[in-house]
């Protein structure tokens, strides 16, 4: 593996509110993160660690700093640069699967690619399938959501995360509601799929568990990164 | 607006089949009222019509009025002119405006008239009475009095005549009895009467008389002339058109049935803006269901916009996929409500034959297209708000971790 870095932030600062209700989140955030690396994000809650995934993922804008990956200057691209740029390079996991009801496991997974295409196409399913049966959901293909355990609804949408061969996978407590053997089992996937596709991924957590099977760890205390 | 916006918004429709139906059956119903209005007012409107162009003529053709020429030109004199009253108001060559007429486009009957007041004696008793004297073979053309014969015969003989049942009434007259007929010329016959009508309009079952042509020639002084050309047409609302047509046509003045009926076209503009009215509210009562349930839609849904936002959709995406549910709904919403209402309307029996009391409901008029076509903009136009809002949901704001 190469050691390039594909996303680069520095100085990185967040805040919300103004004048007297201002609060800054990030505190000048300097980072790197290389190709195929697993990072795990510790941090108490309220650390700021989902704002940091937000802004990494372009679903917010960063107050100051600088934020470069693949190449673009993140902070100067438009809204609608920053929307194509999420759906080619951005893969997300979140902590509540958010699949659509109305749609099946399959179409779940597509969902991302189609609505950036405009159709479902043959290619769509075929790539869908494959990661369904990569996260072991192979017999789930044609199941709505309310059909699935917690486990398999996390394990779609991680399969969802990855349908656009994102370079950037941001997972915000991804295993926060599921019990120890889901979370297991979402884990050895995540790292099945770091180690085959070279994705890099962000893993928010503030389980020591979790983060021992990550390459590299980032602690965040009160906005700033401590060593840990 | 692209296939996949498509899918979904089918998907949700479908993924949620009672709500849909629910949301469907109310346009369904808005669309019925709006049919329903278009249907009845229309109905009412060619009653009415019908009810009063029935027994009338469409276009009267008579000698235009003669004004004395002016001989001195009228700089700075006060001239008076007087109506010419020396003259008979006949047509004296009627018989080119015959073929005329005939051949006009829309014209269905023409009939050639002697008309003349007359008294009508029994015994002491008198009546004053206008003689229509008709060609053989038009004595319909116009009323038609032989469907209106209640008693005797629509035969014509020279020396017969048709009279109303009020002034037979009132006269104590029956068929086969003889009256004595005095015209305003000073003639006077005795003549039989042949049969008794009941047109069901007050003044012509009262005072008209009809009587042979040649009979009401040697009565009424008019050995060559007639007194005016009665003309029907089809449509009866295309006669003031036709009228102007004739008018060039003949050079006779041809004065058609609405002048002479601008109260029933007032009450019908009413009317039609009253039905315009309802079929408008009907209209915003479907478009404010529709926007409600879109709105609640929109916020039952909105982690999923937030989510296929942030995975990549586009706000124009998100926009289609909610006007394009409410177009549907709004589409198919119509499409089953003017179905239910045209099987609901086809059984019930043409305007002209409804019984007095029933709604005179056509089903010709129920506007089913229109009504497709304004529900579906309507479902369209009541889903751009929740659409528009869908759009700007923040994914960071729903998804929330
Ligand atoms: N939209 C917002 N407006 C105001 N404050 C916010 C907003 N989002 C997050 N915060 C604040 O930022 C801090 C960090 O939040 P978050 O990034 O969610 O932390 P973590 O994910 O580590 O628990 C918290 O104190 C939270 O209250
Ligand atoms: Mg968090």
């Amino acid at each position: 593996m190469t050691a390039e870095a594909i996303v680069t932030v520095c100085g990185l600062t967040k805040s919300f509110g103004r004048e007297e209700t201002e609060t800054q989140v990030l505190r000048g955030i300097d980072l790197s993160i290389r190709r195929a690396e697993m990072v795990a994000l510790l941090g108490p809650s309220g650390s700021g660690k989902s704002t940091l995934l937000t802004i990494l993922g372009t679903l917010m804008r960063a107050s100051g700093g600088s934020h470069d990956m693949l190449g673009v200057d993140l902070m100067r691209a438009s809204d609608a640069q920053r929307t194509e740029f999420r759906s080619r390079h951005l893969g997300f996991v979140f902590q509540f699967h958010h699949l659509l009801s109305d749609l099946t496991a399959l179409e779940n997974v597509m969902m991302p690619a189609a609505s950036a295409a405009g159709r479902e196409t043959r290619a769509m399913r075929a790539r869908a399938t494959e990661l369904l049966n990569a996260v072991g959901l192979s017999d789930h293909l044609d199941y709505r959501p309310s059909a699935m355990s917690g486990g398999q609804r996390q394990r779609a949408a991680v399969a969802r995360a990855l349908i656009n061969n994102p370079a950037l996978v941001l997972a915000d407590e991804p295993t926060g509601n599921l019990d120890r053997k889901s979370a297991d089992q979402v884990m050895d996937l995540i790292q099945k799929i770091n180690q085959t596709t070279g994705a890099s991924f962000i893993i928010s957590t503030h389980d020591e568990h979790i983060a021992a099977r990550c390459s590299r760890r980032i602690g965040l205390l009160d906005g700033n990164i401590v060593a840990s | 607006m692209n296939a996949y916006a498509v899918k979904l918004a089918l998907r949700h429709l479908f993924s949620h089949p009672a709500q849909t139906a629910l949301l469907m059956l109310g346009v369904a119903l808005g669309v019925a009222v709006f049919i329903f209005m278009s249907a009845l007012i229309g109905g009412l409107a060619t009653l009415l019509t019908l009810r009063t162009v029935g027994s009338i003529p469409h276009i009267v053709l008579e000698e235009p009025d003669h004004d004395p020429a002016v001989l001195v030109p009228s700089i700075g004199a006060l001239v008076v002119l007087q109506k010419d009253l020396s003259r008979r108001n006949q047509i004296s060559i009627w018989q080119p405006a015959i073929p005329i007429a005939e051949q006009t486009p829309g014209v269905t009957f023409v009939s050639p008239q002697i008309r003349g007041a007359a008294f009508v004696e029994r015994g002491q008793a008198v009546a004053s009475v206008g003689v229509i004297g008709v060609m053989p073979g038009k004595l319909s053309a116009i009323a038609d009095i032989d469907a209106a014969i209640v008693e005797g015969s629509s035969d014509l003989l020279a020396d017969g005549i048709l009279i109303g049942s009020r002034l037979a009434r009132d006269l104590g007259l029956r068929v086969g009895q003889i009256v004595r007929l005095t015209s305003d010329r000073g003639r006077a016959r005795s003549l039989h009467i042949g049969g008794i009508f009941t047109l069901g309009v007050a003044s012509a079952d009262r005072q008209a008389v009809y009587m042979n042509f040649s009979t009401a020639r040697a009565l009424f002084d008019l050995p060559t002339g007639i007194s005016r050309i009665e003309i029907k047409v089809q449509p009866a609302i295309d006669a003031p058109r036709i009228a102007a047509r004739l008018r060039s046509a003949t050079a006779l003045k041809a004065t058609a049935w609405t002048e002479d009926n601008t109260q029933l076209f007032e009450g019908l503009d009413a009317q039609a803006r009253t039905g315009t009215i309802i079929k408008i509210f009907a209209l915003v009562t479907i478009m404010v269901g529709i926007t409600s349930a879109m709105s609640l839609s929109v916020v039952r849904r909105q982690s999923e916009i937030g989510i296929m936002r942030a995975m990549g959709a586009g706000k124009t995406f998100v926009v289609s996929i909610f006007v394009l549910e409410g177009t549907l709904i709004g589409l198919i919403g119509a499409l089953v409500g003017t179905g239910v209402t045209w099987l609901a309307l086809a059984p019930l029996p043409p305007v002209a034959q409804v019984a007095r009391g029933g709604l005179p409901i056509d089903q010709a008029q129920g506007g089913f297209l229109v009504a497709v076509v304004l529900t579906t903009l309507a479902g369209a136009l009541a889903s751009i708000q929740p659409a528009l809002r869908a759009s700007r949901i923040d994914p960071v704001e729903v998804i929330g971790s």
